[in-house]
């Protein structure tokens, strides 16, 4: 199953990166969540890139990396920069979920009461993520894995790396 | 409107991030749906909450709030504490009831913002 955003994939795949790393999250587990984003937050800012768009990317990937802890036994954020997008993708090898339509749904939610009381699981992660996206593309396979794209672009200002 | 004004206005407990007391507060935000601060918060806020386990200081640090307030007695998780002393987020604890810090924590902001266009 699928949903999706904005524009296609094929354009990016053409552009030359300028920076490209992988950052492993741990599932099932909030002990580390959040340092992934972090760490992200502050590439982007050193690369001079407007705080709105850092801003952004730190969201989709705190979102991210929450329902990596939540849902998944581990995944990882792939962080891709180009001159004109920065490319996260959150990439959970996990339960895999049932309906996307639905989870795309503000206020749907399958979190336990544990996460629930921690403040998560509010059915607003996804929503959150496409919201903040240019991009989003979501793709799941149940007992397999969930696979999302967010593209941010960048401003045309950009002159930062 | 630095934080230790409102800090020494509302005799707050500061538990973490003592150097980050003379940071601005531009605005403030309350909610314990940490995606609902995520997506509505702003750069400068004082996030106002009873969540008191870790991932608050993430939320806060993510978001360059000024600073956490935990209201109604809530005291942070040792985690908690150990992350936001590590990472510099002011965390400041009070008894008071949510409504009544929030006001207060309004009032003071409102107050040098000006008079509230609305009126």
């Amino acid at each position: 199953m699928a949903a999706w955003k904005g524009l296609t994939t094929n354009v990016l795949s053409h552009e030359p990166a300028l920076y490209e790393n992988s950052f492993p999250v741990e599932g099932g587990t909030y002990e580390n969540a959040g340092h992934v984003s972090s760490q992200i937050k502050a590439l982007l800012k050193g690369m001079k890139i407007s705080k709105e768009v850092v801003r952004r990317a730190a969201l989709v990937t705190y979102e991210s990396e929450i329902n990596i802890c939540s849902y998944a036994r581990s995944g990882k954020i792939v962080l891709r920069v180009t001159p004109e997008h920065v490319t996260i993708e959150a990439i959970d090898e996990g339960q895999g979920i049932v309906d996307i339509e639905l989870a795309m749904q503000e206020g749907y939610s399958t979190a336990t009461d544990r996460i629930r009381e921690m403040g998560f699981g509010a059915g607003m992660g996804l929503c959150n993520i496409k919201n903040f996206s240019d991009f989003f593309r979501i793709t799941s396979e149940i007992g397999k894995g969930t696979h999302l794209k967010m593209v941010i672009r960048i401003d045309k200002d950009f002159d930062g790396i | 409107m630095h934080l230790e004004d409102i800090v020494k206005a509302l005799k707050l407990r500061v538990v973490s991030g003592e150097d980050g007391l003379a940071a601005e507060v531009l605005g403030g935000y309350v909610g314990d749906l940490l995606s609902d601060v995520m997506a509505n918060s702003k750069e400068g806020d004082l996030w106002i909450t009873r969540q008191t386990h870790q991932n608050i200081v993430a939320v806060a640090s993510l978001k360059d709030h000024a600073g956490i307030i935990l209201v109604q007695g809530c005291n942070p998780a040792a985690d908690t504490l150990d992350k936001a002393r590590k990472e510099g987020v002011p965390i400041m604890v009070t008894d008071m009831p949510g409504f009544e810090a929030i006001g207060k924590v309004y009032n003071m902001i409102a107050t040098k913002k000006g008079p509230d266009p609305s009126t």
